[in-house]
């Protein structure tokens, strides 16, 4: 009995401790007392930074942007979980926060916690992914257009002039806005091309081991293919493992060409080494577009569109430069 | 002629009724609906890999090369099953801790290394010690606090991709030195992959140890009866904790493995679900989940079986994110054959069989 008792309390403490520490990560700069300091106060809800290179980029930036030196009192809370993030803006609400930024782990559910934003002056910002609610509920809401990113990398395959594409496809998480845009692109050239097809087209969840599993299985086949579209970079290099396994050569004047997304920035580097052919930018700095409209919305401006595209780019291994790498890597 | 027949049946049933039995009959069907689907899938080419160096390919090497990492946390998840009567289910996650820190120890705080700062083999140790450190954190609450493990192990599979981040600063290390690659990959000039060594070394110390100490018997007896084993002088405290210990071992060397194949680690989807398909092996190989009794050799057999189903799923162009339905219907078929009301059924049904042969 005395050693159940002793159980639960260390239980209960831990999770105690562990809640406690949770907290105090999500609002630990959230003072009260700055409010007259001149800071704005913004709340970031953003998805875990371990997510990916790409959200520890954004994470980074974001960090780096909203400091006190540039004038911001920012609060950070990160969950994968949309519960969670709706927990963590009504507390930014009843902090008082003058800007909320948002990166919603799910499209549902916000309406209710966002007109309670409106109603307490909160104004709210949407970055990297949307939601759906009433565009009146944000002010502006920027984000990357994955099915131009998707398009960019198919034309630009269309440009290598290949007397028959056969593509292994690799997809991400069924149903996420990159896997959609991504494949899109793809799925409409196929269907309208008759000399590309698709070999295998496949979920690798965003997952390097199976991506290899599917590549290694379609070479086990001994199925004939000369493109890999990964919808990023670690699936890519995925399948490249296994490639190299079976001694199939890949990269600029090789037999497979390797797309990979994300630009990560090893994954540039293989570009510039000639390893992969094309990488896809899906751009994770979207700090200074954020800065931008805030200061705008400070001096009373009115923005001249709700929706901003951010500019993406493509690299292809034949032009890249170490500035690139240097630049646009994450 | 009824004598015979008798004496067939016997052996039948006694086949029947030992545990290897179940992976085999598995492995069977599957092998058999491959042969007559296509029976390319049983080919071996030897061929050559960018780097030169002989390799051997095909379906067969995929299944050795993945069945590997499965088997030797098999190995951990059976003496815990048998122990303690639950499972882990955080090994994924402390998969990740220990491949973290492993990239941790060999590039120090560059993430890209131009030269290792110590050798794989310290890494190793390292990656050991932790894993066993987070093993020994589930060990205690399940034994001495008697949390169920599946409660005890969840804070582990909550918390663990995190920590690994954390070991290393979020930062993604990525390895260029090409030895690294051996411990996941081929060693030159040996055609099999390496994983495949790394299981048989594994195997060969488990039965080493469970035939020359009473690990296997302690183990069991802790299992099937935890009160009358403590009146038996036995310390079912240390062996519940053991078993989770060993399993952090294993964790250790999966670890070793899943981040030498590709010289990096991803923290968020590296041995994703691994957890579900050891367990299933543990369950395959006819070990009652429930604890006690236990076969090592059925288990690591059922952990090739797991991935031969996975690589015939991924041939014939299931959608991957299909598996784990498919693995659900045969976790579905093996626990309702289990359940002791079907069995029941089940023997009746053949004792009436036998009894009309007979007649």
């Amino acid at each position: 009995m005395k050693k159940k008792i002793l159980a639960a309390i260390l239980v209960l403490t831990m999770v105690v401790g562990l809640t406690a520490c949770g907290k105090k990560a999500a609002t630990d700069t959230g003072a009260k007392d700055d409010s007259g300091s001149g800071l704005i106060k913004v709340g970031i809800i953003n998805n875990d930074p371990n997510e990916s290179g790409y959200r520890t980029a954004n994470d980074k930036d974001l960090k780096a942007m909203f400091t006190k030196e540039n004038g911001y009192d920012a609060s950070f809370a990160y969950s994968l979980k949309n519960d969670e993030q709706i927990t963590a803006a009504q507390k930014f609400i009843q902090d008082g926060v003058d800007y909320l930024l948002l990166s919603a782990a799910d499209t549902a559910g916000w309406d209710s916690v966002l007109k309670d934003a409106q109603e307490q002056g909160v104004r709210v910002i949407l970055f990297d992914r949307t939601i759906d609610a009433d565009d009146s509920l944000y002010e502006a809401s920027i984000v990357s257009d994955m099915d131009k990113e998707g398009a960019q990398a198919v034309e630009w395959l269309a440009k290598q002039e290949l007397d028959e594409v056969n593509v292994i496809h690799l997809q991400g998480v069924m149903g996420t806005a990159a896997q959609k845009g991504r494949s899109g692109a793809l799925d409409e050239k196929v269907a309208a091309e008759d000399n590309w097809n698709i070999v295998t087209q496949q979920t690798a969840e965003w997952n390097a081991e199976k991506a290899q599993q599917i590549v290694q299985s379609v070479i086990d086949k001994g199925d004939k293919f000369n493109v890999i579209y990964a919808e990023n970079d670690d699936m890519a290099k995925g399948a490249v493992a296994a490639l190299d396994k079976a001694n199939i050569s890949h990269g600029v004047g090789k037999d497979v060409i390797i797309i990979g997304f994300d630009c990560n920035k090893w994954a540039l580097e293989e570009l510039k080494a000639g390893n992969w052919n094309y990488d896809g930018q899906c751009n994770p700095f979207q700090a200074s577009y954020i800065d931008e409209i805030i200061k705008k919305l400070e001096a009373g401006e009115k923005l001249s569109e709700k929706v901003v595209v951010m500019e993406e780019k493509g690299f292809d291994a034949t032009e890249i430069t170490d500035d690139d790498v240097n630049t646009y890597g994450i | 002629m009824g004598n015979t027949k008798k004496k067939e049946a016997g052996f039948l049933s006694k086949i029947v009724r030992q545990q290897l039995f179940i992976p085999i009959a598995a492995l069977l069907i599957l092998a058999v609906f491959n042969l007559i689907a296509d029976p390319s899938f049983f080919k071996i080419t030897m061929g050559a890999s960018s780097t030169g160096d002989p390799v051997l390919s095909g379906y067969l090497i995929t299944i050795l090369d993945y069945g590997s990492e499965l088997a030797i946390l098999a190995i951990g998840m059976t003496l815990v099953t048998a122990a303690s009567g639950g499972q882990d289910i955080s090994v994924g996650a402390a998969i990740a801790i220990a491949g973290s820190v492993i990239l941790r120890v060999l590039c120090g705080t560059n993430s890209r290394p131009e030269e290792l700062q110590t050798s794989v083999f310290v890494a190793f140790i390292a990656a050991c010690l932790v894993a066993m450190l987070f093993g020994a954190f589930n060990g205690i609450l399940v034994a001495h606090f008697k949390i169920q493990p599946m409660v005890a192990t969840l804070i582990l599979y909550t918390a663990g991709r995190s920590i690994a981040a954390w070991i290393n600063n979020n930062e993604l290390p990525i390895i260029s030195e090409p030895t690294f690659g051996y411990y996941g990959g081929f060693i030159p000039g040996i055609p099999i992959p390496t994983p495949f060594f790394i299981a048989v070394i594994c195997v060969v110390i488990t039965a080493l140890v469970l035939k020359f100490t009473n690990l296997g018997l302690y183990t069991q007896a802790v299992g099937i009866n935890e009160k009358s084993s403590r009146l038996n002088g036995l310390n079912p405290v240390f062996i519940k904790f053991l078993s989770f210990v060993i399993l952090g071992l294993c964790v250790a060397v999966v670890g070793l493995i899943k981040v030498s194949r590709f010289s990096t680690i991803n923290y968020s989807v590296i041995a994703k679900d691994i957890e579900m398909d050891a367990i299933l092996a543990v369950a395959l190989g006819g070990n009652a989940l429930s604890g006690g009794k236990f076969n090592m050799a059925a288990s690591i057999l059922g952990a090739y079986v797991i991935q031969f189903l996975t690589t015939t799923l991924y041939k014939f162009d299931v959608q991957s994110d299909a598996l784990p339905a498919y693995k659900a219907v045969v976790v579905i078929i093996l626990v309702v054959l289990s359940a002791p009301s079907v069995r029941a059924k089940l023997s009746q049904v053949g004792k009436k069989l036998h009894a009309k042969e007979v007649a």
